[in-house]
């Protein structure tokens, strides 16, 4: 009845038969410890499923339930798949033919049907939640908007009441300041294309950016030619980090930011600080960092504020990020929000050769000695 | 065959090739099979460049602030091992597959358009070689597969120029191909083989043709465009200048959604073929099947926006989207269900291709269901462009699609080579593929979920994700010992003379295994008639329809090659296409144009006149040599 077989093909039916069931049990225990340890990462600081902010919340509150679901319909699907394989497995001598099933129709179409209806089920919270985040933002909400460039982002605080002492709009950058408890609206602007520069490696271009903090709020894309928005609060003061999503070139992995989250109280000494501009320094050596940065360096190596600006000074460059308080205790990184700005090293490594910490980076190698750098330093963290 | 060997003129001073056999044969060849093999060595070599590349990926990452490669390597690298693995393995490796096997399986003696079918072979060889030649011309795409605009199109580099000349050359070789296996399964069945008759692997083969041939036009215009942009300073995606960046992600997925079902089609038609035998069962609920293969092609069309839930499309654009990705997800699991009703009261025999097709149903299902949680579109701003979405892309096509070609490859490995891989090898290679994919793509889910972006080429260690990133290069490893594992046994395999014990090894139902293994060049000396699905399987047993039981047929007792229509006498007077160099010709004019786009209009003009030379021989030529 069998014939049709090559006996070398069937000989160890019993080995296999044992490997089978024992490595089915096995792999299936280790998908299972894979799925129960995927929520717990005890060291992430950058978790969607720790939010801290009610967007954030309720995209987890609409992921855990369906999570489980899935859960659930895989250890259903997988767990009749490995016990057929297991019940139903050749069984050495035992030469069986078994019963030629062609289908079952209400079967079928019984098993279309109930993925349908979980499915539909799933759907309603769904929809319900994007419409919710799509919606207006509340009449005392912060507006700011975030501008994405290659490979920082800056943020620009429109409203009125934060409207600074000079002639110019608070600006910030790599880390976005805002009070707790209170509705934030985030408009999203591609930026860039304002370094022009022969060599089309050392110029900067409008791409697509994806702005998303994790713990606060899921991602949107930040489109050239576009206004996106995100809607978002933060429950408790802190430092919730945050990075560019979407691929936008060379330095997309290091296109990083914070969102520093104030007490009402913090964050009103913050306005009124960051309302005033750069200060004139005392000390003489940053005192000679402020010559340096406000004038053209010597033998015609280009000027800082070409590129920079300091609000209250003649510093009013566009294309790079915004210096006015660079050493204030909220501005803790910079450069992408890669380094501390606490990290003298790292100041000093990045002023040496940006392109050197950070391949690509658009600010160029400006040769600038230890002294300058140490000057220079000295003004920037000067600023607070 | 001694109508092939007549020596004839091909005019216009070349010969006509005559050969059948030898290294040369190889270049004329306009056989379906050996077309196939081309198909299949080639891609299995790209799959090994791109194995490489993930492995340089895996090995950056494994820990934080890596220094392996630096952000511009790791942005080609990243970016090939996608192009690669998609466009240069598992498309043309499935490909292979239908050019074997379709003919095969159809009862035909050849594809409908042989000389065509040689084209697209070349035109997709030179095209992933042009693409790759981009390393020594000034770097790597290095924008992605998706090439989102306008990075891809201000990108300083040459890459993505060589994207877009690459991809446009690999397209036409896929929408030849597509047109080409489309007629011969519509045309070329063998008498008695109604569309409902023919095997599963077959509907999706036809369903995948169609995806390819109305998909490719939309992101050949993408592609222009984008090169156009790059080359000629055109404005299609500068909204400074009134274009529109989203038009391309819009060209992109509308192509690329039907993309993903050109990849995983295939291999749920080979493990459609591939359960019910290794179940002694017919596929259970065959109609369910093919009509919920054919609902994924359409539904596929309708889903493309779920890539850009993120981009800002509004509110209704994302319900609407997000409904229809929920709805593609039923037939999809229908197909689940159905093949565990073939297994279920079966006499399962888990040979390797049976191994290999019931993982790639396990790790598919985890791949869908991560794909569900994606339709749940607040939730997916939190998953999109993260490592979630690497894991979930990686268990549908490495887990579903890659394990599907290595079922197909270990079932149909002694039809075509008349020799038979170790299994006790394939078995091994199953059980330590399996658990280094999971163990590399499993933590993807939990990095994801912990706040990893994809694309970076670093993380720093205070984010916490290093853990699981050394438990992903691990699995990476043993993946590559696998496929280590199945180089060795393919040589070893092949070192061994020619010939099987049985030529129906695994007891086969479908009308490939009524021909010798190798099948000889006209495939078979009588075309059989076809009187019900699973055919030889029919030949061989018959069942009584009131128990359902199955008997071994006795002499007489069901159809044989007596009520065989076709053409009688060992394959005597048989007219096979014969060989040309016209097709490799044509094609080889292609990369020619496209380095000139590059370079300069005088080599464009070169090259089109190489192709032109090749498609005027090519017509003026008849398909089967007088002689």
């Amino acid at each position: 009845m069998r014939a049709t077989h090559a006996p070398g093909l069937r000989g160890n039916d019993s080995i296999e038969r044992g490997i089978v069931r024992k490595k089915a049990l096995w792999f299936l225990g280790l998908l299972a410890l894979l799925l129960i340890l995927a929520g717990c990462a005890p060291d992430a600081t950058q978790s969607p499923l720790q939010p801290a902010g009610s967007t954030a919340e309720a995209q987890k509150n609409l992921f855990v339930p369906v999570f489980w679901t899935a859960v659930a319909v895989f250890v259903i699907v997988e767990g009749g798949i490995v016990m057929i394989a297991v019940k139903y497995r050749r069984k050495k001598g035992r030469d069986r033919m078994p019963p030629q099933i062609h289908g079952n129709t209400r079967l079928e179409i019984g098993w279309t049907i109930l993925p349908a209806l979980v499915l539909a089920v799933v759907m309603v919270p769904t929809v319900g939640l994007v419409w919710d985040l799509a919606r207006a933002p509340a009449p005392d909400a912060l507006h700011v908007t975030v501008k994405g460039y290659q490979w920082w982002w800056g943020f620009e605080y429109t409203d009125q009441d934060m409207a600074t002492s000079y002639d110019k709009a608070l600006e910030v950058a790599d880390v976005l300041v805002v009070p707790a408890g209170r509705e934030i609206y985030l408009s999203l602007e591609a930026n860039g294309g304002l370094i022009v520069n022969d060599d089309p490696y050392k110029a900067d271009y409008q791409v697509i950016h994806s702005f998303w903090a994790p713990r606060l709020f899921g991602k949107q894309d930040v489109v050239p030619g576009r206004t996106n928005h995100i809607l978002f609060s933060a429950d408790e003061p802190g430092i919730y980090t945050g990075q560019c999503a979407e691929f936008c070139g060379l330095q997309h992995g290091r296109m990083k930011f914070r969102i520093q989250v104030l007490s009402a109280a913090d964050w009103d000494a913050w306005v009124a600080n960051q309302k005033l501009g750069g200060a004139d320094p005392t000390d003489p050596l940053a005192t000679k960092g402020m010559e340096l940065f406000m004038n053209p360096l010597s033998d015609g190596r280009g000027a800082c504020i070409a590129c920079h600006a300091i609000g209250g000074t003649d510093a009013g460059g566009i294309a790079a990020p915004n210096l006015t308080h660079f050493g204030a205790d909220t501005h803790s990184c910079f450069a992408g929000c890669n380094w501390d700005v606490s990290d003298v090293d790292a100041l000093n490594a990045w002023l040496q050769d940006p392109n050197a910490v950070k391949l690509g980076a658009k600010m160029p190698n400006y040769q600038l000695s230890s002294d300058e750098i140490d000057a220079l330093v000295a003004y920037l963290t000067s600023l607070k | 065959m001694a109508s092939l060997s007549v020596p004839a003129t091909g005019g216009r001073g070349l010969r006509r090739p005559t050969a059948l056999t030898g290294f040369w044969s190889w270049f004329t060849t306009v056989d379906h099979k050996k077309i196939g093999l081309m198909y299949g060595v080639s891609s299995f070599v790209f799959f090994i460049v791109g194995g490489i590349e993930a492995l340089l990926i895996r090995a950056q990452l494994a820990s934080p602030d890596g220094t392996v490669l630096n952000a511009d390597q790791y942005n080609q690298i990243f970016t090939m091992h996608g192009l690669t693995m998609i466009f240069l393995f598992v498309m043309p490796m499935s490909a292979a597959f239908f050019n074997y096997l379709i003919p095969l399986m159809i009862g035909a003696r050849d594809v409908a358009f042989p000389r065509i079918n040689a084209f697209s072979f070349w035109a997709f060889i030179l095209g992933g070689l042009f693409l790759y030649s981009s390393v020594f011309l000034g770097g790597a795409p290095n924008g992605g597969w998706f090439g989102y605009a306008p990075n891809s199109t201000t990108d300083p580099t040459i890459g993505m120029t060589f994207y877009a000349l690459g991809l446009l050359i690999t397209g036409i070789a896929s929408s030849a191909g597509a047109v080409n296996l489309a007629v011969t399964i519509i045309n070329m069945r063998a008498p008695g083989m109604s569309l409902f008759r023919t095997p599963v692997f077959i509907w999706m083969g036809l369903v995948v043709q169609f995806l390819l041939a109305f998909s490719l036009p939309i992101i050949t215009v993408g592609l222009f465009e984008l090169l156009f942009d790059r080359r000629w300073d055109t404005a299609f995606f500068d909204p400074t200048r009134g274009g529109d960046p989203v038009l391309w992600q819009h060209l992109f997925w509308l192509f690329g959604h039907p993309e993903v079902y050109i990849l995983i089609l295939p291999a749920f038609g080979i493990i459609s073929e591939i359960i019910p035998v290794f179940s002694r069962k017919p596929l259970f609920g065959y109609q369910f099947v093919v009509f919920s293969g054919i609902s994924i092609g359409f539904i596929g069309f309708g889903v493309w926006a779920h890539h850009m839930f993120a981009v800002g499309l509004g509110p209704v654009a994302n319900t609407a989207f997000g409904l229809s990705t929920a709805i593609i997800a039923i037939p999809t699991g229908v197909k689940i269900f159905n093949w565990m009703g073939t297994m279920y009261r079966g006499d399962l025999w888990f040979a390797t291709p049976m191994l290999y097709s019931v993982g790639t149903i396990m790790m598919f299902v985890i791949g869908g269901l991560s794909g569900v949680t994606h339709a749940i579109v607040p939730s997916d701003y939190q998953q999109t462009d993260t490592y979630y979405i690497v894991a979930h892309i990686h268990y549908v096509l490495f887990g579903g699609a890659i394990f599907g070609l290595f079922a197909g490859m270990f079932f149909w490995w002694p039809k075509i080579f008349g020799r038979q891989l170790n299994e006790r090898a394939g078995k091994w290679q199953f059980w330590v593929q399996i658990v280094g994919f999971n163990l590399a793509f499993g933590p993807m889910h939990v990095l994801g979920l912990n706040g990893m972006i994809r694309r970076e080429y670093t993380y720093p260690a205070s984010l916490g994700l290093t853990f699981w990133n050394q438990v992903s290069t691990v699995g990476a490893y043993l993946i590559a010992v696998a496929i280590l594992m199945f180089i060795v046994n393919v040589v070893r395999t092949q070192r061994k003379p020619r010939g099987l014990e049985n030529e129906d090894p695994w007891d086969a139902r479908t009308i490939e295994w009524m021909t010798s293994c190798p099948p000889p060049v006209h495939n078979f000396d009588e075309i059989p008639t076809i009187h019900s699905i699973d055919e030889f399987w029919h030949r061989k047993y018959v069942e009584d329809h009131k128990t359902g039981t199955l008997v071994p047929v006795q002499a007489g007792a069901a159809p044989t090659h007596a009520d065989d229509d076709g053409a009688h006498g060992e394959g005597h007077g048989i007219h096979l296409p014969s060989p040309s160099f016209w097709p490799l010709v044509a094609a080889s004019g292609l990369p020619v144009i496209a380095y000139g786009v590059l370079y300069s209009w005088v080599v464009v003009g070169a090259g089109a006149f190489v192709m032109l030379v090749g498609f005027y021989g090519w017509a003026l030529e008849p398909s089967v040599a007088e002689g």
